[in-house]
């Protein structure tokens, strides 16, 4: 899933600084999951807020309210009535929601509170790990399942680089190098011709806006 | 020069030139070969390019013209490659993956090769982060070994990696490099040939000090016919200080330094220490002379130019051939 982090408390309080009435709008979609935009996240944030507000003498009407999915118009219906109330929005979502959000009311300021990092696994609580860099192209049948677009720092499809340190990347030795774990788990499955031949440059996928329509649901959007 | 010539030299590759470069043609006579390394300088100081090269010619048959090196701005390699033939050395033009897309790549190639660029060396460069300009975007559009094949097919093909035809396409001799020490070195000959399979007529290899480690990697090249199918050309850096020497050790991604090295240059006078590092990189090469498969020596003296002379010189691979 999509994983987030909030950003420093700083940017928050600039970014509503000269608005009077804030709705701090949650999502209980994934930043939800990854503790970051919920509800709980929502209150806390608010509490932060009016602690830092109160020490520097300034008043605001700070409000919660938290929507299943921002990433969804539906879900943003409940919002209508509230809207007008307000100066500012701040959303709690990930970039796809903020837009969203920002798309279904127009006329209303909307500002991010985090910054959408990854799409990615849950390592831990509250500790995630970057999977996918979302490039429309999978490749991961030919590299054991690991991905060199997201894990190989340098993105090589013909790995690994001559960079490999203590099995680590290049670039930090907290970051394991993803194509020595390639060679290895396409060795345990004796696979390593896949990885014999060349693979040609990638057809990057990503670099206009994409929209996609599931194959049954072809015809009812066809003109 | 008698001794220069390796009596059994890849015969299946003198053949016909691929570029007509100086650098291919003494590989494709079968002389032991001697490359040479230099960095643009971090401005415009024509100068400092200049004077290194006085260093290196008539010392080295071709010198590799690095590209924003660990990732710091520097003079664009084909700019100071075009410098450096003007001093009439012949540059081998490095080029690598993180600073330009399959369009800028393609079309500095044929920039490259109109100013009279004959060699190329494809690289993925070094990451970003070590560098002057660490959040900086990696483009990473296409890797080394794609780049090796697009540089080929616009050669043999006469064609972009699009498909297009190209108006007189570029004919470049073409390197790659090779890191025989980097895990998992079971991985690295396959690696070695792939490069070659994706069209490397040469090979220049990260710095060598683990000497058992390169024999066994020409070995299992030896094995798999590879030696017959590119030139092979060690890279030996010397030694100039015991720092240095820790500072590879330890510092360094995907290098082999081994504790007998930092012994002997322990094991001498202090201001021995450099003539010690010469010694070590003249006898490796004396080695590399005699190995099946090698076909020459990438010198790279970092910022130690000015001693190439006296390298040259105590390594014996003087005078350089002529072809
Ligand atoms: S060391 Fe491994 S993960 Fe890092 S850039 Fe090289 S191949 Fe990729």
């Amino acid at each position: 899933m999509v994983k987030a982090e909030r950003k420093p408390i700083e940017e928050i309080k600039d970014a509503i600084n000269g608005y009077e009435k804030v709705l701090v709008t949650g999502c209980g979609g994934c930043v939800s999951v990854c503790l970051v935009g919920g509800q709980r996240e929502v209150n806390e944030l608010n509490a932060q807020l009016n602690i830092y507000l109160k020490n520097e003498n300034i008043e605001k009407q700070l409000d919660g309210y938290t929507v299943e999915r921002q990433c969804n118009d539906q879900f943003l219906e409940e919002l209508e009535p509230k809207i007008d109330n307000y100066d500012c929005l701040l959303s709690m979502a990930c970039g796809a929601g903020v837009q969203n959000l920002a798309k279904r009311f127009p006329k209303i300021p909307v500002f991010p509170v985090v910054n959408t990092v990854s799409i990615g696994i849950d390592k831990d609580i509250g500790m995630y790990e970057e999977r996918c860099r979302a490039c429309g192209h999978c490749v991961l049948g030919y590299t054991g399942g690991i991905c060199p677009v997201t894990r190989c720092s340098k993105g090589l499809f013909n790995g690994p680089c001559g960079g490999t340190n203590n099995e680590c990347c290049e670039v930090s030795q907290e970051i394991p190098c993803a194509w020595l774990d390639i060679f290895n788990r396409l060795k345990a499955q004796d696979r390593l011709d896949d990885i014999k031949k060349i693979y040609v440059p990638m057809e990057w996928h990503n670099q206009t806006p994409r929209t996609i329509i599931q194959e049954p649901y072809e015809k009812r959007y066809s003109v | 020069m008698e001794s220069d010539t390796k009596p059994d030299t890849q015969p299946e590759m003198k053949s016909e030139m691929k570029s007509g470069s100086n650098f291919e043609k003494i590989l494709k006579a079968g002389h032991f070969a001697f490359t040479g390394e230099l960095g643009p300088p971090r401005g415009c100081n024509v100068e400092h390019i200049k004077e290194k090269a006085s260093f290196l010619k008539g010392n080295v048959d071709m010198v590799n013209i690095t590209d924003n090196q660990t990732a710091m701005v520097r003079m664009s390699s084909w700019a100071a490659a075009i410098i450096l033939m003007g001093e009439g050395l012949e540059p081998n033009y490095q080029m690598v993956c993180r600073d330009r897309n399959r369009l800028a790549m393609q079309a500095d190639l044929l920039g490259a090769y109109a100013h009279g660029l004959r060699n190329i060396l494809c690289l993925s460069g070094d990451h970003q982060q070590f560098g002057d300009h660490p959040f900086s975007k990696g483009v990473f559009d296409i890797d080394s070994m794609q780049l090796v094949a697009m540089v080929k097919k616009m050669r043999d093909e006469g064609k972009f990696l699009g498909g297009a035809d190209i108006d007189q396409p570029p004919k470049m001799f073409i390197g790659a490099a090779a890191n025989p020490f980097a895990e998992p070195f079971e991985w690295r000959v396959h690696r070695l040939a792939k490069k070659i399979e994706a069209g490397a007529d040469f090979i220049q290899t990260q710095c060598v000090y683990n000497m058992e480690k390169i024999r066994e990697w020409i070995k299992q090249a030896n094995d798999m016919g590879l030696t017959e199918k590119t030139y092979i050309l060690p890279g030996v850096t010397p030694m100039k200080s015991i720092g240095m020497a820790r500072y590879m050790q330890s510092k360094v991604p995907g290098m082999d330094v081994p504790d007998e090295i930092i012994k002997r240059l322990r094991g001498v006078n202090r201001k021995k220490v450099a003539d010690e590092g010469i010694a070590i990189a003249c006898e490796q090469i004396e080695e590399f002379k005699e190995m099946k498969g090698v076909a020459g020596v990438h010198m790279m003296a970092i910022e130690w130019e000015h001693k190439v002379p006296e390298i040259a010189e105590r390594a014996k691979v003087l005078p350089r051939p002529e072809v």
